[in-house]
């Protein structure tokens, strides 16, 4: 009874959190991963491209709402994320033939680039907090839980309640779906795999016929559907706040980083590993270590190895380590 | 002698051909951005209320008008802060500031404006404990009272609860550290236990973490020292979601109609405290709001009204909009002995001043002035009801 205690209240408060984060960060670090891989630069718009097209997505769902159109027990969000998307993608095309195509004519370095997408950053995180203002927008409807904390503890008799979000749920099943999706398309797709060649060696995929514009549009399209489904997700989970978008910026290059800029499974993998620090690290295990010990070795202490203060420094240390070791990343990606 | 005073600073007056009226201009400093951005608009609109009411009055200063001036201290961003309230001091030419919001940009405005250039400030929002010993010059008022005080009061309510374990986060600045270690301080001497006392920073994009180490701590309640736009909400939020935490303790930043609107019901019984009391003057206050549009039971908007119409009102007493001459006449204004002036009477007041008369103002936060010209403090207690926030008492 007692090691099922401990693994409930585990699960509860470090599995499952870690993994519908992990799979949120993701998401994110996919898109900008995309991007380093094809256009060869580190995008640090993608955060207020996840806003933006949240905020499509947002109002969307404030449409079908006010129609009275909904989902059943699901968010009326998903109905409208295909719409985001679309407004996601309208904006990610005119940035890139507006302003990015200039530079790549012009085969501008990349640090210039990133100097650029500063710049658009600026321009997109203005532009969402003109339309739908910096406020806490909370968007989710249908039901909240799969399964409350406390109902959990009524059906198992258990001291621990585990509570499953519906939202967690969807995060991580949308996860998967998508990353299946995109692994299909970048592996047997005809213009998948032009892509993955573009990214090889830009100049032997020229010369084999492949059009760059068309990867390039197509790279947009892929990052900006990406960045819509991570933000939404990550919005219905927690609360769209365009600023908290911005911040995620970090965590989200962290994960790209450590797991190898450029390598779509690497992107995956950081994101949970940087998740999983956060949570894991600072844990206090003080409540599980109860369960678990015999009464005379129970702790008076947290059991806490740093304070939760730390739990940024955690992931860039990490971050730190990766690159000290293998600078490409853990899955060979491109090098920093 | 105070009436030779008067006399003389009428007869002076007349004699400089003084009584022709004038602009007063007023700064209201505030965080219109920031992590308090919802709470500033009603404070503005509080204190613009008494700015208005003196000005309309035409009583005040041989009919001198009063303007004000907003100002961005944006809360979190100190050389910001002292940037605005140096526009306001140095390019408007104000005559007072009512304001800082926060006790950070407080702080730094008092420190690198208000002392050096000679200003009063009067914050109706600033509770840090450090602001009480201050060298201010006598240049610096609160109306709002300090969290030592809010520390012991939010202690007493919690054990008059029953409740005798709490964990303890706050946001990871002044106020929040503040307030937390009074608090925590004031708990344990009375005889409660504190299981964890832990920061959270405010716009993060996830606090799995900390909910993870404060329910691991356990204890009965959990006490939120945050920001009810920040942090604060999404520590509350993850804490429903896990089940680490089902009654939470709120002190004043996280009061707010948020609280009803994004977790009503969700946190029934959850209960906390914020500056004000249940006087008179509140009630008249809020309807005066209402004419003017605006919601007077919003945190702090009472006492900003307040810190409005106390430097007006000290200016007309002392006849001058020098600081240096009306300085010293606030805690004169502010406390017994004279007539009881409540929120709408601030033309009664001007008039009784003009008399050479002497008033003790209440206004709509029942101000009483202690050393060294901070609020003495009293506690709205609030709890959640079938979802709605309701007040059960004055601490």
């Amino acid at each position: 009874m007692d090691l099922l205690n401990a693994i409930v209240a585990l699960s509860n408060f470090v599995l499952v959190p870690a993994i519908a984060y992990g799979s949120q960060l993701a998401l994110g670090a996919l898109g900008v991963t995309l991007i380093y891989g094809i256009l060869r630069f580190s995008n640090f718009a993608h955060g207020d491209t996840m806003a933006f097209g949240t905020m499509a997505t947002i109002l969307f769902t404030w449409w079908f709402q006010s129609l009275g159109i909904s989902f059943g027990p699901l968010p009326t969000a998903l109905l409208a994320l295909p719409l985001g998307i679309l407004g996601c993608m309208a904006i990610v095309l005119l940035t890139d033939r507006g302003i990015y195509r200039f530079y790549r004519e012009q085969k501008a370095k990349p640090v210039i680039l990133v100097i650029v997408s500063m710049g658009v950053m600026f321009i997109m995180n203005g532009l969402v907090r003109v339309i739908i203002g910096p406020d806490d927008q909370n968007f989710a409807d249908g039901d909240r839980f799969i399964i409350t904390a406390r109902e959990f503890r009524e059906m198992t008799g258990l001291r621990e309640g585990l509570a499953l979000k519906s939202t967690q749920g969807i995060t991580v099943i949308t996860a998967v779906i998508v990353v299946a999706l995109l692994f299909w398309f970048l592996n047997r797709t005809r213009t998948g795999k032009s892509m993955r060649a573009y990214s090889d060696n830009e100049d032997l995929a020229l010369l084999s016929g492949i059009n760059p514009e068309r990867v390039v549009m197509i790279t947009w399209l892929i990052v900006a559907a990406l960045a819509t489904v991570a933000g939404v997700l990550y919005g219905l989970d927690k609360s769209f706040k365009p600023f908290v978008y911005f911040q995620l910026l970090l965590p989200i290059f962290a994960s790209a980083i450590v797991g190898g800029l450029g390598s779509p499974v690497g992107a995956i993998a950081g994101g949970f590993i940087i998740a999983f620090s956060e949570v894991t690290i600072t844990y206090a295990w003080k409540k599980v270590l109860t369960y678990l010990l015999p009464e005379a070795w129970q702790p008076d202490g947290l059991v806490q190895l740093m304070s939760t203060d730390y739990k940024f420094a955690v992931s860039f240390v990490i971050l730190l380590i990766v690159l000290l070791v293998k600078p490409t990343g853990l899955f060979k990606g491109k090098s920093v | 002698m105070r009436k030779l005073f008067l006399a003389t600073t009428a007869a002076m007056a007349l004699a400089a051909g003084f009584a022709s009226a004038e602009e007063v201009k007023m700064g209201v400093a505030l965080g219109f951005t920031g992590p308090l951005e919802s709470l500033s608009p009603p404070m503005a609109n509080g204190a613009e209320l008494a700015a208005k009411e003196i000005s309309d009055s035409g009583k005040f200063m041989d009919g001198s008008t009063v303007t004000t001036i907003r100002a961005d201290t944006t809360c979190i961003d100190a050389s910001a802060a002292t940037a605005a309230a140096e526009r306001l001091v140095t390019s408007d030419r104000v005559a007072g500031i009512m304001g800082a919001m926060c006790s950070g940009a407080t702080g730094a405005v008092l420190q690198n404006v208000a002392i050096p250039n000679g200003v009063v400030m009067i914050s109706p929002s600033a509770t840090s404990p450090a602001l009480s010993t201050v060298e201010d010059n006598g240049y610096f008022f609160r109306t709002a009272p300090s969290d030592a005080r809010q520390g012991v009061i939010m202690a007493e309510n919690i054990l008059d609860r029953g409740i005798e374990t709490v964990a303890i986060t706050y946001t990871n600045n002044d106020y929040g550290k503040g307030l937390a270690d009074s608090f925590a301080e004031a708990y344990a001497e009375k005889g409660g236990t504190v299981t964890i006392n832990t920061a959270h920073e405010d716009g993060k994009a996830d606090y799995s973490a900390e909910i993870g180490s404060l329910s691991s701590a356990g204890g009965d309640a959990l006490v939120v020292v945050g920001y009810v736009d920040q942090g604060g909400k999404g520590i509350v939020r993850a804490a429903l979601d896990s089940g680490a935490f089902e009654t939470f303790v709120f002190p004043d930043g996280m009061i707010s109609e948020v609280l009803e609107s994004d977790f009503g019901d969700e946190i029934e019984g959850s209960f906390g405290q914020k500056p004000g009391n249940e006087s008179d003057g509140l009630g008249m206050f809020v309807k005066l709001a209402e004419e003017a549009g605006f919601d007077g039971n919003e945190i702090f908007a009472p006492e900003s009204y307040d810190a409005m119409a106390l430097m007006l009102l000290a200016m007309h007493s002392a006849g001058s909009t020098k600081a240096d001459d009306y300085k010293g006449k606030i805690m004169d204004i502010a406390n017994a002995p004279g007539e009881k002036i409540l929120p709408g009477e601030l033309g009664k007041a001007l008039e009784i001043l003009s008399d050479g008369g002497e008033v003790d103002y209440q206004g709509a936060s029942a101000v009483e002035f202690i050393d060294p010209g901070e609020s003495a403090g009293n506690y709205i207690e609030m709890e959640m009801k079938d979802g709605k926030l309701v007040t059960i008492g004055v601490r």
